[in-house]
């Protein structure tokens, strides 16, 4: 019986890991330009295409890693210079309009040339090892994944609370204008919170193609959207409610299918967005998130 | 030293300023006056980028150089020396005290001399030292408005734009905020003054504008300005 708890607990880490990274990009660029990406679950599966071909060519895994840190950034400055940039001003709707967009175009160019057929994503045997945790054993992929979303995690609060450049987008975030007249080159803040929060998503992406076994051109989309729903339940635009609101999501998700009868496990996606109504019934501003008046 | 010519600013559909010029020679204190909504602090935001204007000019002569600032950007604007303390403080309240006095140096190229400015505001407003590490959100509207001053420092400004500096804050705190005013011109900073409270404004300045509905109604020294009966009467709330 612990064997099972334990297994479910690290389940929903494990799960709430890879929420929490993707939704942590959500709430950087909201808090910046107070947009929603919808493109951005979409940088996920990207970064599990771009490991594929990496693995492919025979690159070593840590090397895969950085490379997909890598691709996701230039993936995310690439859609904001592109696709975002030029509308930076038009009202709203105009911008949440065209991240659907963008997303409905890197789906279909994945689809056009890896073919819309899923593909077997294997991480190597060795991480189907058991490794005993008190008294109970978890798989080796399930500890790398939260082993490496801590790390990840502790190297983005150092760049946000222990740079210049984090130093920046945080002013950037809380006074855009006045972030202006202090000298800050807002286009800089804005690229960095989109190539941040794009390389999380995509070693998200490589993880959970290792995790779940296989992949396919929109496989970012539901992801994405529940991560969005992480960083809404964390209050979005705050990256300590980002990681709350995804480890939340992860564990509710996990226990639900864990705990009911498996007749209702069918229904996880409901329950996700279900306790997304409460919470913004209860809470507008989320758990942690602070209220954000809107910018004229 | 800011030369404004014939400058016509919109906001949105709205025609803001109708036509002003005006100047600011090296060394002054030029007040701008006038009532709520007649375009004092649109036409700080033009100066310092933020706005553009649909026509005219916004000259900066600075060391024998002619640079037309309309055509620059804000974070451009700030490294010729030209700074804007905005309206209502606006510091950054999740920031800590000293994040946003590091935050008023971040357009220095010159990355040294930065901890001798920073000393200098601590030496300035004591209490941003004592508070270095405290949230600026939790300081009080008095501390923040010394915050706001000692950030724009920190960019070493040779013209300062500032915005309400006495807006909502304490007679005290407002004598120790034009105290550091003066002084800091006497230092030879070159300042644009916004105020409402028009007679402390006029006292602390060598010239003043009255900005009547996006225009010029009046201008000219300071102590005429005092004088003056239309002035008294609308701005100094002194019968005529």
């Amino acid at each position: 019986m612990t064997q099972y708890y334990v297994q479910q607990l690290v389940n929903g880490l494990t799960l709430g890991s890879l929420y929490a990274l993707v939704a942590i990009g959500f709430s950087m660029i909201y808090g910046i330009v107070r947009l929603i990406n919808f493109a951005h679950g979409d940088i996920a599966m990207v970064g599990a295409f771009s490991t594929l071909g990496l693995v492919a060519v025979g690159a070593p895994w840590p090397v895969t890693i950085l490379v997909v840190l890598a691709v996701g950034a230039l993936a995310g400055v690439t859609i904001e210079a592109v696709a975002f940039r030029p509308m930076r001003n038009a009202p709203q709707v105009t911008g949440f309009i065209a991240t659907l967009a963008v997303s409905v175009v890197i789906q279909n160019v994945g689809i056009m040339v890896f073919s819309g057929q899923p593909r077997n994503f294997l991480f190597p045997d060795v991480m189907r090892t058991r490794v005993p945790l008190g008294p109970a054993t978890v798989s080796l992929t399930d500890l790398v994944i939260v082993g490496v979303t801590v790390v990840l995690m502790s190297l983005l609060v150092v760049i946000v609370h222990r740079t210049r450049l984090g130093m920046a987008m945080r002013a950037t975030a809380e006074n855009l204008q006045v972030a202006r007249l202090m000298g800050i080159d807002i286009n800089r803040t804005i690229m960095a919170a989109f190539g941040l929060g794009s390389a999380l998503a995509a070693v998200a992406g490589l993880m959970w193609g290792g995790r779940f076994g296989q992949i396919d051109p929109l496989f970012g989309f539901v992801p994405g959207l529940k991560a969005f729903v992480a960083s809404v339940i964390g209050g979005v635009g705050s990256i300590g409610g980002a990681v709350l609101g995804g480890y939340l999501l992860g564990m509710a998700e996990v226990l639900f299918v864990g705990l009911l009868p498996p007749e209702y496990a069918g229904y996880r996606d409901a329950l996700v967005f279900t306790t997304l109504i409460l919470i913004l019934l209860v809470l507008p501003n989320g758990l942690l998130g602070r209220g954000v008046e809107d910018r004229a | 030293m800011l030369e404004l010519v014939d400058l016509h600013v919109y906001r949105g559909a709205t025609h803001v300023l109708r036509g002003i010029s005006m100047t600011v020679d090296e060394g002054e204190v030029v007040a701008l006056i006038g009532a709520n909504g007649a375009g004092k602090t649109t036409t700080l935001q033009t100066v310092s980028g933020l706005l553009r204007p649909r026509t005219g000019e916004v000259t900066l002569r600075s060391q024998g150089r002619r640079i037309a600032l309309a055509a620059q950007a804000p974070e451009a604007i700030v490294r010729l020396g030209v700074v804007h303390c905005p309206e209502g403080r606006q510091v950054f309240a999740s920031l800590s005290v000293e994040e946003n006095l590091m935050i008023g140096a971040y357009a220095r190229r010159q990355r040294t001399g930065i901890a001798a400015d920073l000393a200098r505001v601590h030496d300035l407003f004591p209490i941003l030292a004592e508070r270095r590490a405290q949230r600026a959100g939790s300081l009080s509207g008095g501390e923040q408005m010394m915050l706001a001053v000692g950030r724009a420092l920190m960019a070493r400004p040779r013209l300062l734009l500032l915005d309400e500096p006495s807006l909502g804050l304490a007679p005290q705190m407002v004598e120790t905020i034009f105290a550091v005013i003066r002084d800091l011109n006497r230092a030879g900073v070159t300042i644009l003054l916004v105020e409402q409270n028009a007679a402390m404004a006029l006292e602390l300045a060598h010239r003043g504008y009255v900005l009547e509905n996006g225009t010029i109604a009046l201008s000219g020294p300071a102590e005429a300005l005092l004088a003056d009966e239309q002035v008294k009467h609308a701005y100094l709330g002194i019968a005529g």
